[in-house]
Parts: C-alpha cells; sequence; structure tokens
C-alpha cells in the first residue's frame, strides 16, 4: 500500500510509533498534489511551507515522547475556515487576496492533534452549492470521473481525500454539503450534531444550521477525526458545553438490536432503476447485519428544500453584509460609500452568492417576513418534530444520500433543480441531527462507475451510535475500498467540457 | 382667544454600560484609547468571528430596569438590525427588537421646586454602539460636504443600553428633570459614566404638541444632535415653538428627522437616508436566548442601593433639607454617602448638609480631591459639628480644624483638647481681653465714643487675635459694646 | 404571497448593483424558487411555535474579562483604504 493510500488511523498509529516520521507522510501527501491536483484541482492553494513547517513540529513532538491522536495526518481544510497567516478566501473573488488573522478552533484543534495542513481546498463561493462549480477560483474535478463534479459545497476537500492527496478533508454542512459531496467521492461524510463542533473561524454561510465535520476514506477515520475537533469551544455561543462521549473507541461490526427507521416519504420508486436497486439493496445489508428495519415517517419531510432555501439565504444576507470594501477584502472605488459598497458586492459576488443574499433579503424584508421566513421557521419546528417523533420508534434512519450519482460538469445550470440536490439532507439539518454519508455501491452511466452514498442518522448527540452502524455497515460491505482512478493516475475523461 | 397648546415629549437615551470589555467579545470598552487600537475578529466582524455576550453587561442592564421598578420578561433575545454604515463592521448591528430585556416602568424625577414626577417607561434593551466616523473635507468636520471619512472602530461593539419613555413628558423642564434623573439613577447603579460630553449618554426627543385637553396625538418629530442638558432644554422649547407656530398659522406639522443648531438655537430638517429604512429584523442565530430565572432577578432587586429619588424624598421629608441642598447632595453619589455618614455621627442633618456643601466642597472644589477622598473621616466632620454646636470651638476654629482635617484627618476633639483650642466662654476671662484692648487702643476708642462706630470690629478683632481666635466672639461683641457704652 | 419581488428595491437593501440583464434574470429565478416556497402555506403552522436555533441551549454568556486584541498594523494592513491610524472610506452621502 502506497504512503498516501492509508488511512489517518494508519498514518497516526505508526508516526505515534516512530515506524513513520510525519515528515515522510508529508512529503508523499505533497508529492501526490503536484502528481494528481493539476487535473483533480482540489486545492485552491498547496500550503507547502506550513505543510512542512507543521510536520517538523510534529516530529518534534513525537520525538519528544508526546502521543498525538492524529500525529502526521495529512489535512485538506475547506477554504472557509481560517487559518492564521494563510489566504482564506471562500472561493470568492471579494476574499481573493485576504489573509487570516487567527484560526478557526476546529481547525485549530485538528493542528495540536498532529494534522498536517496540505493545503486549502475549494468549494463554491461562500459554501453555497452542491457541485462546486459556485467556485469563483478554481474548477474542481471527481477524482472517480475527471468529467464529474465532486459535490459540494465541500467538493475540494472531498477531492482532496479521494484522490489521496489528504487522508481527513475539512468540510462543512449546511444543508448536506458535506454529505453529498462524500456520496460523489465515495467517502465517508459527517456532519455532527449542530453545535458539536465549534464554527469559530469557519466563514458563517448560516449561522443556525452551519456545521464542521470530516471526510474520510473510512469510518474510523472520521470518527477519530470528530473525536478531535469536537467539544466546547468558548468562542462560540452555539456551541454545546455538554461532554462529547468519545466516538473512535469502540466500533461494532454488527447491527445486531438496531432498529433502522426507513423514510416512508423517501420513496425509493422515485429514483432511477439502477439507483433504487442499490438502496434496496443497502437496506437488505443494514437487515442482514442484524438491523431491523422500521418503518417511519417525517410527515413534513417534502417542505425540507422551501423551508431550507428561506432560512439559509435569510441568515446568509445578513453573514455576507460584512463584506463592504471597508476593512478588508476587495474594494472597488467610487466616489461615494454606497457606490463603493454596491461595486464592491457586484464584482465581489459570484451570481450563486447575489440569488442567495437577494432572496434572504426579500424573505426578511418588510411585509414578506411573517409569510416566508416566520413560516419557514416554523416549518423547522416541525422538521424537528419529525425527527424526534421518528426517533422514538428507531435509532437511527437510512435513506439515500442524494437523488442522482455524479453529474457532469455543467449539467445542471438551472438553479432550482440544483437546490433539489439536497432534497435527502436538509431535513436533518434542519433538525440539526447528526448524519453521514457511507459509501453503498456504484452505477454504471456512461462507460463510468460512479459512487452512490447511504445516508444515515441519528438522534442528536448519539454520534457514537451512529458512526458504529456505519463502521459496522462499511467493514461488511467494503464499498469505500475501491481506489480512485485520479489518485491510481489513470484517470480518464479530463477532456469533458467543463 | 388664542388656543392653548400642550407639548408632549418622548425621550430615548442611548447608554454605554461601564463593562471592563465590550458587548460581544474581551476588546477593552474605554474611552479615548489610540484609534483602532481596541479592535478583535469579532468586533472588527473579520469573516468567521462570532459573538458571545458579556454577561455582566446583561446583569447590569437588569438591574437598571429593576430600578425603574420594569418587568424583567423570562425569555428574551437578541436579534439583527440589517442597514450598511462604514463604522458598523457587520453591516447589521445586534440589537433587542421584540423581546427586550426589560419591559415597561418608570423614571421617578423631581422639578427645581422639589415637586415629584413620574415618566413611564416602554422599554429598555440591550445593543451594541457603532465606531466613530470623522468625516474630512468639508472644513466643519459635519459629514454634509465631505469628501470622505476617517473610521476608528475602538468604540464598535461597546455594551449600549437603549431607554425609550412614553410620550408622556409635557414640558423641556420635565424632559431636562426625566434626563437627570435617569442619569443620576444610572450612575448610583455604577453601570454607566452617563457624560454626554463623551457620549456615553445621548438622546434623542420625539416632540409633538396638541391643543389641551386633546387625546390624539400630534404628528411628532425627532430631535437629534442634542450634547447637553441645556442643549436638549433648548432644542424642545424651541421646537414646540416651531409647531405651534405651524399650527397658529394653519400649517401642518411634518413627520421627519431634525437635527438641533446649538450655534443658532433652532432645529433643521436632517437629510434622509437615501435607503429605505427596512432593517429586517431577525433573531440573531449566532447567539441563544436569554431566560433570566425569577431567583437571580430578586437577588438583583435586593442588591439594588438606595435610588437617587428615594434618597431625595428621605433627604426633604426626614431631614427636612431644602430641595436645592438634597438635590446638590445626590447629583454626587460619593457626597451623599459621606453626608449619610456623617449625619448618622453627628444626628444633625442640617448642619452636616451645611458642612458637606459649604466648607468641605470648597475644600473639594480648592484642591481638586472629591471630599469622600479626603482624609476628613464623615465621623470628624461629625464630631466637630457637635463641637460647633455645643459652642465649644467657633467657626473660626472650625474653620482651620476642617482644614487641618482634610489634609491630615483626625479627631477635631483630640486636636482641640491637645492644643487648648477651646473656646473661651469665661466671662470674667473675656472681660479681662476687653479691657486690655481699650487701654491699648485709647485712640480708637475716642473715635468710637465720638461716633464712628464701624471701628468697633477692630476692637474686637484685637480682643480674638490676644485670646488665639478662641474666645466666643459673640461673647467678645457683647462685652465690648457693653463696656464702651 | 405570490407577487411579483421588486428585484431593484431588494438589490438596494442588499447593497448590490444589478445590471438590467440580472434584474431580469435573478427576478425570474426568484419567482421560480418563491413559487415552490409558496408550498409551505399548505402547513398548518398556526400554533406552531418558531425556531430560531435547534439547541436547547440558553443564557450563554462570557465573564467581563479583558482578551488580546489585534495589533493594529495587522489591522490597518488589511484595510483596502487607510489615513494615518484610521480606516478612510468615500464620502457618505446618507444623512
Amino acid at each position: 500500500m502506497k504512503l498516501v493510500d492509508r488511512s489517518a488511523f494508519d498514518v497516526a498509529r505508526d508516526v505515534n510509533a516512530r515506524r513513520l516520521s510525519a515528515r515522510e507522510v508529508t512529503d508523499a501527501a505533497l508529492a501526490q498534489a503536484d502528481a494528481v491536483d493539476g487535473q483533480v484541482g482540489a486545492y485552491l492553494r498547496v500550503e507547502y511551507d506550513l505543510a512542512r513547517a507543521a510536520a517538523a513540529r510534529v516530529d518534534a513532538r513525537i520525538a519528544s515522547g508526546e502521543r498525538l491522536a492524529l500525529a502526521g495526518v495529512p489535512l485538506a481544510v475547506k477554504d472557509n475556515m481560517c487559518v492564521i497567516g494563510t489566504r482564506t478566501t471562500c472561493a470568492s473573488r471579494i476574499l481573493e487576496h485576504w489573509t487570516a488573522p487567527y484560526t478557526a478552533t476546529a481547525v485549530q484543534r485538528m493542528l495540536d492533534a498532529g494534522c498536517i495542513p496540505i493545503g486549502k481546498a475549494n468549494l463554491d463561493e461562500f459554501a453555497m452549492g452542491s457541485s462546486c462549480e459556485n467556485s469563483a477560483l478554481g474548477v474542481t474535478r471527481n477524482p472517480y470521473d475527471l468529467s464529474r463534479v465532486p459535490g459540494g459545497s465541500s467538493g475540494g476537500s472531498a477531492a482532496a481525500v479521494a484522490a489521496r492527496e489528504a487522508a481527513i478533508g475539512m468540510g462543512s454542512d449546511t444543508g448536506g454539503s458535506i454529505r453529498e459531496p462524500g456520496a460523489f467521492c465515495n467517502l465517508v461524510g459527517f456532519k455532527p450534531t449542530y453545535g458539536r463542533v465549534s464554527r469559530y473561524g469557519l466563514i458563517a454561510f448560516a449561522s443556525s444550521l452551519d456545521q464542521i465535520g470530516p471526510l474520510t476514506r473510512t469510518v474510523r477515520d472520521a470518527a477519530m477525526a470528530y473525536d478531535v475537533m469536537s467539544g466546547h469551544d468558548p468562542m462560540d455561543s452555539t456551541s454545546l458545553p455538554r461532554a462529547v462521549e468519545p466516538a473512535s473507541r469502540a466500533l461494532p461490526t454488527d447491527l445486531r438490536g438496531l432498529r433502522v427507521g426507513i423514510v416512508r416519504e423517501f420513496d425509493l420508486q422515485a429514483l432511477a432503476p439502477a439507483m433504487r436497486t442499490i438502496y434496496e439493496r443497502a437496506y437488505a445489508e443494514l437487515e442482514s447485519l442484524g438491523a431491523a428495519l422500521v418503518d417511519v415517517s417525517l410527515p413534513t419531510v417534502d417542505y425540507g428544500v422551501a423551508t431550507y432555501y428561506l432560512i439559509a439565504p435569510a441568515e446568509c444576507s445578513a453573514n455576507l453584509a460584512r463584506f463592504d470594501g471597508v476593512r478588508y477584502g476587495l474594494r472597488v472605488d467610487a466616489a461615494d460609500v454606497g457606490t463603493m459598497y454596491e461595486q464592491t458586492r457586484a464584482q465581489g459576488f459570484g451570481p450563486e452568492v447575489k440569488r442567495r443574499v437577494l432572496i434572504g433579503t426579500y424573505a426578511l424584508s418588510s411585509g414578506y417576513y411573517d409569510a416566508y421566513y416566520v413560516r419557514a421557521q416554523k416549518a423547522r419546528t416541525l422538521a424537528a418534530k419529525d425527527f424526534a417523533v421518528a426517533f422514538g420508534a428507531c435509532d437511527i434512519i437510512a435513506s439515500p444520500a442524494t437523488s442522482c450519482p455524479p453529474f457532469t460538469l455543467g449539467a445542471k445550470s438551472d438553479p432550482y433543480s440544483m437546490y433539489l440536490m439536497d432534497y435527502y439532507t436538509i431535513p436533518m439539518s434542519l433538525a440539526g441531527v447528526p448524519a453521514l454519508s457511507v459509501p453503498c455501491g456504484w452505477v454504471r452511466e456512461a462507460q463510468a462507475d460512479l459512487p452512490l452514498g447511504l445516508q444515515l442518522a441519528a438522534p442528536h448527540f448519539a454520534e457514537p451510535l451512529l458512526l458504529g452502524a456505519a463502521h459496522a455497515y462499511e467493514q461488511a460491505t467494503g464499498y469505500s475500498a475501491r481506489v480512485s482512478p485520479a489518485a491510481a493516475g489513470s484517470a480518464t475523461g479530463i477532456e469533458e467540457p467543463a | 382667544m388664542k388656543a392653548t397648546y400642550e407639548a408632549v415629549v418622548g425621550i430615548e437615551c442611548h447608554v454605554e454600560l461601564k463593562t471592563r470589555t465590550k458587548m460581544f467579545c474581551g476588546c477593552a470598552n474605554a474611552f479615548g484609547s489610540e484609534p483602532n487600537t481596541n479592535v478583535c475578529p469579532v468586533c472588527l466582524a473579520l469573516p468567521g468571528a462570532l459573538p458571545v455576550p458579556n454577561g455582566v453587561a446583561i446583569e447590569q442592564t437588569v438591574r437598571a430596569g429593576l430600578a425603574f421598578g420594569a418587568r424583567i420578561p423570562a425569555y428574551s433575545k437578541f436579534d439583527r438590525k440589517n442597514y450598511f454604515y462604514p463604522d458598523m463592521p457587520k453591516n447589521y448591528q445586534i440589537s433587542q427588537y421584540d423581546m427586550p430585556l426589560v419591559q415597561g416602568g418608570e423614571v421617578r424625577y423631581w422639578l427645581e421646586d422639589g415637586t415629584m414626577k413620574r415618566c413611564p417607561l416602554v422599554r429598555i434593551h440591550l445593543e451594541e454602539d457603532t465606531g466613530k466616523s470623522t468625516h474630512a473635507g468639508s472644513g466643519d468636520g459635519r459629514i454634509a460636504g465631505s469628501l470622505y471619512s476617517l473610521v476608528d472602530f475602538n468604540r464598535a461593539g461597546v455594551p449600549l443600553m437603549e431607554c425609550v419613555s412614553e410620550p408622556a413628558l409635557h414640558s423641556a423642564a420635565d424632559a431636562v428633570a426625566y434626563l437627570a434623573s435617569l442619569r443620576r439613577t444610572l450612575m448610583e447603579l455604577g453601570v454607566s459614566d452617563v457624560k454626554m460630553e463623551e457620549g456615553s449618554l445621548r438622546c434623542d426627543a420625539n416632540v409633538s404638541v396638541r391643543l389641551a385637553g386633546e387625546a390624539a396625538l400630534g404628528t411628532k418629530t425627532e430631535i437629534k444632535n442634542m450634547n447637553s442638558f441645556r442643549s436638549v432644554q433648548r432644542a424642545i422649547e424651541s421646537e414646540v415653538d416651531r409647531q405651534i407656530s405651524l399650527l397658529e398659522r394653519g400649517e401642518r406639522v411634518v413627520q421627519e428627522t431634525r437635527g438641533w443648531d446649538e450655534a443658532n438655537g433652532v432645529t433643521h430638517p436632517m437629510r434622509s437616508k437615501e435607503q429605505a429604512h427596512d432593517y429586517r429584523y431577525f433573531p440573531d442565530p449566532d447567539l441563544v436566548p436569554l431566560e433570566i430565572a425569577g431567583d437571580d432577578v430578586e437577588r438583583l432587586r435586593v442588591g439594588l442601593p438606595e435610588l437617587p429619588w428615594e434618597r431625595f424624598e428621605r433627604y426633604t421629608r426626614a431631614f427636612g433639607l431644602g430641595s436645592k441642598q438634597a438635590t446638590q447632595l445626590i447629583d454626587t453619589p460619593s457626597l451623599a454617602r459621606y453626608f449619610d455618614r456623617v449625619v448618622n455621627a453627628s444626628s444633625n442633618p442640617q448642619q452636616s448638609a451645611n458642612f458637606v456643601l459649604g466648607e468641605l466642597s470648597r475644600l473639594a472644589n480648592d484642591s481638586g480631591v472629591a471630599v469622600a477622598d479626603s482624609k476628613a473621616e464623615p465621623e470628624g466632620v461629625a464630631e466637630l459639628i457637635v463641637l460647633v454646636e455645643a459652642r465649644t470651638v467657633n467657626s473660626k476654629i472650625a474653620k482651620e480644624l476642617l482644614e487641618r482635617m482634610w489634609r491630615n484627618g483626625g479627631s477635631p476633639k483630640a486636636i482641640v483638647e491637645d492644643e487648648g483650642l477651646a473656646q473661651t466662654n469665661d466671662a470674667d476671662e473675656i472681660e479681662n481681653l476687653v479691657e486690655g484692648v481699650i487701654a491699648a487702643h485709647a485712640s480708637v476708642v475716642a473715635d468710637y465714643r465720638a461716633g464712628k462706630s464701624n471701628v468697633i470690629g477692630f476692637l474686637i478683632g484685637q480682643a480674638m487675635k490676644a485670646s488665639r481666635s478662641k474666645a466666643d466672639p459673640q461673647l467678645v461683641s457683647e462685652l465690648m459694646k457693653k463696656r464702651l457704652r | 404571497m405570490s407577487e411579483k419581488i421588486n428585484v431593484r428595491y431588494v438589490a438596494k437593501l442588499a447593497r448590490i448593483a444589478l445590471t438590467d440583464d440580472e434584474v431580469d434574470r435573478f427576478g425570474a429565478q426568484l419567482a421560480v424558487l418563491l413559487e415552490h416556497v409558496e408550498a409551505l402555506g399548505k402547513l398548518d403552522v398556526g400554533a406552531v411555535p418558531a425556531t430560531a436555533q435547534v439547541l436547547e441551549l440558553a443564557n450563554v454568556t462570557r465573564d467581563d474579562k479583558p482578551a488580546p486584541c489585534l495589533d493594529r498594523d495587522t489591522v490597518l494592513g488589511q484595510a483596502p483604504r487607510t489615513q494615518g491610524a484610521f480606516v478612510r472610506v468615500p464620502r457618505i452621502l446618507a444623512e
């Protein structure tokens, strides 16, 4: 097994045992980025100096007798998380040249635990999108088929891990932005309970929904990353003060006694036949591992997308008001400050960001607030209640992660059809429950094998249960083991239209 | 017959809280620092930074509410108020919209003649201050005609409490008395410096007029840019006059914001913002609700100090002080506390007020040291009052003693005993002194007898001098007159 | 709820300059989204409380303790335009 193919678990174990140095792992990851990132485009910037300095520090700590949970593990950091001294752009023109003067809490925890920051990964601008195509600063391709999107918005982090340019990708998930690229890139994409991971230093899209989480090639790695990055942060008022139960210690290999809810409203008949077959098989696989499948209902689940596309834009319309050309970032000069704002934001934001800021501004504006924003907040109450009721009858919920496999770049030009990409993932975001996608098989389309993800969700704080179930499923099925062609250096499809 | 009009005034105050740190971050809340030094990712609204509320600011706001007898709702929250302005980093202000920390209540205030009145409050809420812009290029520092602005973000994020009164004040004098009482109360609570000149107290007035006896409110204007109590008084008077003149001429008052022009003594319409006021308030998703428990409210209520209006009633009713003296004492909380200790030890409120507001305040003025910070202990002052009342020392010695106590402290009684400064009340002894003076100044005595009666002051002075000021001046005067008759 | 969005007014509030083309395009796209959003009108939310935050957290505050500030050179170094110790902006027309 090549060094870059190793899991975070293996790397940390070997670096801690001094069988391997962080320097060697880092050099291998940087070399892999050099070799494949020209095609994949996972990183906006590879941070060579930062990575090597971090590796030297980790090796020194190990040499001094320390043991680090993630010693020497190469990390891709989504470029909406601040890392001191690095450019942190949100893949936006408005922050293209901005250097963060502080580090996000979650990133700091990963670095303190021994991770090596290989680079800052691409994303849909301000994390708004489901394909990574809304990046203003670069194109990212799916390592399993370079003609296709890696998913979004954490597409760069996902592609980096799938292309073996990192072992752990840090992503952020607002309506599916970790789980969907996880599914598209044959990875584990894990969004913890809202409030479990500090948002301090994560550039906000929608504050009440944003949550940081890992993208990894194995469930164990996701659990290890979660154990490190989670926990209370006094710098984030919405950070949960309760203790985190470690998820990576005891990962079961079967699902005996587990009640898995299958959501009635998520009708598999609505999917393409090849996909339906995969999910029917996935449910059967869960059952064969000892789980009891139970029928549950999320009555308001079909309102999720509408609810989400009012709440998230409303919050983002205020969150993005700070990008005004006054204190940092892009300024387009003008004779008066009002024109300066309007030109700066016109040139600094891409179309999807403008769309969402406009819809959010509208939903909050005088005369529409009650009809749109308040109604969406009430619908959110119902969405949360749906889950509370369903989790009375089951321990976890299983569903498709996406409604289609990775699509070709440029295939979805209509904003609303892109919004529907998040149909399966949004309800869990609205309810704030932990959810992940885990590889569950392949569909063949246009001579390519395309990965699909199974979404599992659990009640608030039940991360250990959720990760345990995913681990058992992964160990029994092994879909995640297939290496991406891009990582193996045998990629095709780059010629396809962008 | 000329109609009679009634003014209707409501006051909105912004009060900067005196916390160590800002409302949502750990930067210093300090006036007068070097520009752009008290700033961090949070108050500069750097990407990714998040607010965490200052617990002391919340507590201070609740205490202010309790001091005004207001209701503290069990549930409160912060909202975002959205509008763009260069000195407001997030381009929204974290404020409170429909669920303020404090609801209702009233400010009790009194007029110069001591009449106690009440003005109900609508609410008090907590928000964050903006930075400060300096407008350049217009020559006069004003925004109109300026070419550019320079921004200092030190003040951005300082906790700001907004107190909104009902439109229940009916004259400029009431408005100023209301403000004075609000200010005294907040000072007594120690929650703010409440200095208008430093901007830690800022106020706007809503002014309308209506025919006396009418129930409906007239069209109001909002007056801004008032920088002192005196400008509040003048601005309201001027605006009330302007509105009455309009109505008298059969014209209408236009609802608008007007700025007070101190130099010319008039209000001007202010150019309205080009942008519509559509603030799009919504609950701040970066913050969680505030649920103030009844027990906590009770704890804070019990811990309230005596409030200025309560003190005023005690001073005027129980102590019998005049309104002016009572107000003077109350206006400096440390002086009032000092006074209370003097009274406590002397049991003589009137003389205590006279001493504290007279000689002691003069010494304070001369030295620049507050009475409460001087070496003169209130108990010592009380001792002195007792000595004066018992005519153990005369006023001249009393003054000297006070000066010594101011500098060095100590017990006046002990000083008097140690140095034999007790007043001489012995008629025989004083008669001897008088005889001596008359013998030594025969020509002056002759002048007196010839009708120059004012020279008696000189003779009395000589006798006092001979006694080393210890003689009872009244007795000296009496005996001198008797002897010369 | 259904009516035409005044895109120019909304863009003014959001402080984003739009070309005429953008006004038309965004107007049409937002109209499509709002059409879908209308579906929420079918939900019976009369007695349902609004959820701003799914957390059951309250009273998260910090102690009134000073924390380090940013170095002024860092602050001013980020600003597109400065003058002396200040951040400089073009003239303010409002008020």
